[in-house]
């Protein structure tokens, strides 16, 4: 900048050159000047972000030919996902029957549920902890946080492997009863299905249930509850009309902070979930393995970010978020 | 106030912290078991996991290239988000909400679709060898939004008057920086390096697609609770790090709370 001006600037000594007129409007121009703050971010953000994100919209529109990628533009692999089958059976016998590769739907479908049901359980069992710590801890409230988080700083892995530990054949349910008498043989229904890998991502999440509720919580002006006391209303009375409603945009935020992850999740159907619970992240991964096509993958896995958008994209305008958060402000 | 509802929330409360941590204290009790298989009945005590763990090569190397990525993650994270955090808390920027939305991006979009796209780019575009450094990338893209809330909420709780006083006085901006900026913003920059490296040290999905030779932890990890015989060292290693993390976020609260005076204990 500097040498430019000099440059430039040379010449008139009373008329300011170009690179000084440039100089000056940079400074003058918060814009300008916050932009090239930013810029090294933006930059990276984008080379990494976008460009891949770009490459695998490219990547989903292409064909695997054994080991070459084969670049002429196709619709195959999304053709192959939605094709109907040529001789489909009644909906009653199969659900999926009228797809002719039923599995990629099926699973998309299937995972969502999965995932919506370890979110309402997480947010549901976080609730009353994030109430508890918000209006009945009034001394060590950072100890009771710290005691909650830490958990959560260990390997995500070790967790939900802890979960094979209390489900598993000679796990604790099972070890613990025997030992009451209560059963001869081992259940094995707990392990290896959709109901236990819904339980264990409602556990690893937890964190990202209690402390946006727990903030939305904190929030809430003391006052306001006074004030519904003191015109009449009764403790749940208050709780449904004052302290729910408010707390709402924490809670929202707690269920897509759990939501959205939780459906391309690959770890915990593959540890815990067995053949009967594996998810669409499992899928995605054995095509860029194994099963070796990529590009149907790079479609699968753009299908299923798609998805989860115009779901939470739904969700989010029926419930009125933004407005939320423009009377919180 | 009445004594009951008191009570029942409180019993909650533990229920809910037993519901957390059981999973995560089997990990310790396991760790001393005498025996290979991961459960119950438990055998007598033993140290030799930890033994077995320390003497454990690929353990070591997997734990040495993990901290190795930690680190340089969360140096190069904390100062692109100090500069975004600058940025957007100090300048009026037309465009702010979809610049601040494209730099969140990477925490809404699914791990699973993150991790094949940076491995489409790196592999099929770039042509790259997959190594530490691709993993570092991967997650330099994870932590750069963390590190840049964290510091713009460090940022936005200080008065913005400071600096400008500052510069009203005749200093440059980066002497401003350095002198009025940067102090305020010790403690918010450490907890971006915590954040940073923590969430480094345990992220598995992106390391698992843009590995090569080298592993990290995690994947070390993932791939010994497949063969049972290296399951318990495993687990000595993981009693270690909630020690350790249990210790570093202790330190953590104790410099943030230094940081801010020790007068905000709801803060959070």
């Amino acid at each position: 900048m500097t040498t430019a001006s000099n440059i430039l600037g040379v010449g008139g000594a009373a008329r300011p050159g170009f690179g000084t007129k440039v100089r000056r409007a940079f400074l003058r121009s918060e814009g300008l000047r916050g932009y090239a703050l930013l810029s090294p971010t933006l930059l990276v953000m984008f080379a990494m972000m976008v460009a891949p994100l770009a490459a695998l919209v490219a990547l989903g529109f292409w064909t695997q030919v054994y080991f070459d990628i084969d670049r002429t533009f196709t619709l195959a692999n999304y053709w192959a996902i939605i094709q109907p089958a040529d001789d489909p059976p009644s909906v009653f016998d199969d659900v999926y029957g009228f797809l002719e590769n039923p599995i990629y739907v099926k699973l998309l479908v299937k995972s969502l549920g999965m995932s919506l049901a370890a979110t309402l359980a997480s947010v549901l069992l976080a609730y009353p902890m994030a109430y508890f710590l918000a209006f009945r801890v009034k001394r060590h409230k950072l100890i009771w946080l710290t005691l909650i988080t830490v958990p959560f700083w260990t390997s995500y892995l070790l967790r939900v492997f802890a979960w094979k530990i209390i489900l598993g054949y000679n796990g604790v349910i099972n070890s613990g009863l025997i030992g009451l008498g209560l059963i001869d043989q081992p259940l094995e229904f707990l392990l290896y299905n959709p109901t236990a890998v819904t339980i264990t991502l409602a556990h690893a999440f937890a964190a990202y249930s209690i402390l946006p509720i727990y903030v939305s919580l904190e929030k809430i002006d003391r006052s306001l509850l006074e004030a519904a006391t003191d015109l009449g209303d009764s403790p749940a009375r208050r709780f449904w009309r004052v302290t729910l409603p408010l707390s709402m945009p924490g809670t929202i935020a707690a269920i897509l902070l759990v939501f959205i992850p939780t459906v391309g999740d690959y770890v915990t159907p593959s540890l815990v979930g067995g053949t009967s619970g594996i998810m669409i992240g499992n899928v995605i991964q054995s095509l860029f393995g194994k099963a070796n096509n990529a590009p149907l993958g790079a479609a699968v896995s753009l299908v299923m970010m798609l998805v989860i958008t115009v779901l939470v994209c739904l969700f989010v305008w029926l419930v009125g978020y933004r407005r939320m958060r423009k009377r919180e402000v | 106030m009445s004594k009951r509802p008191i009570d029942i929330l409180f019993l909650y409360a533990l229920g809910y912290l037993a519901f957390i941590y059981l999973p995560v204290l089997l990990m310790p009790i396991f760790s001393v078991n005498d025996s290979i298989y991961v459960a119950f009945p438990l055998k007598d005590f033993t140290w030799k996991w930890y033994e077995r763990m320390f003497a454990d090569a690929g353990l070591k190397s997997a734990l040495y290239n993990t901290l190795k990525v930690a680190a340089i993650v969360s140096a190069v994270s904390t100062v692109f988000g100090l500069l975004a955090a600058k940025a957007l808390t100090r300048y009026r920027l037309p465009g702010k909400g979809p610049v601040t939305g494209l730099i969140m991006l990477p925490l809404v979009v699914p791990g699973i679709v993150l991790g094949i796209a940076l491995l489409v780019i790196a592999r099929k575009v770039l042509d790259l060898e997959l190594s530490l450094y691709t993993i570092a990338a991967g997650h330099v893209l994870l932590c750069v939004p963390l590190s840049m809330l964290v510091l713009m909420s460090r940022l936005e709780g200080f008065d913005k008057s400071l600096e400008e006083a500052s510069l009203d006085l005749g200093e440059n901006g980066w002497q401003t920086f350095w002198r009025v900026t940067f102090p305020l913003a010790v403690p918010g920059i450490v907890a971006s390096l915590l954040l940073s490296f923590t969430t480094s040290f345990d992220e598995f999905i992106l390391a698992f697609f843009l590995a090569g030779n080298e592993t990290t932890l995690p994947i070390y990890i993932f791939s010994s609770l497949r063969f049972p015989n290296r399951l318990p060292n495993t687990l000595a290693l993981g009693s270690l790090i909630l020690i350790a993390s249990f210790i570093l976020v202790s330190l953590g609260e104790w410099l943030r709370r230094r940081g801010s005076g020790g007068a905000t204990e709801s803060g959070v």
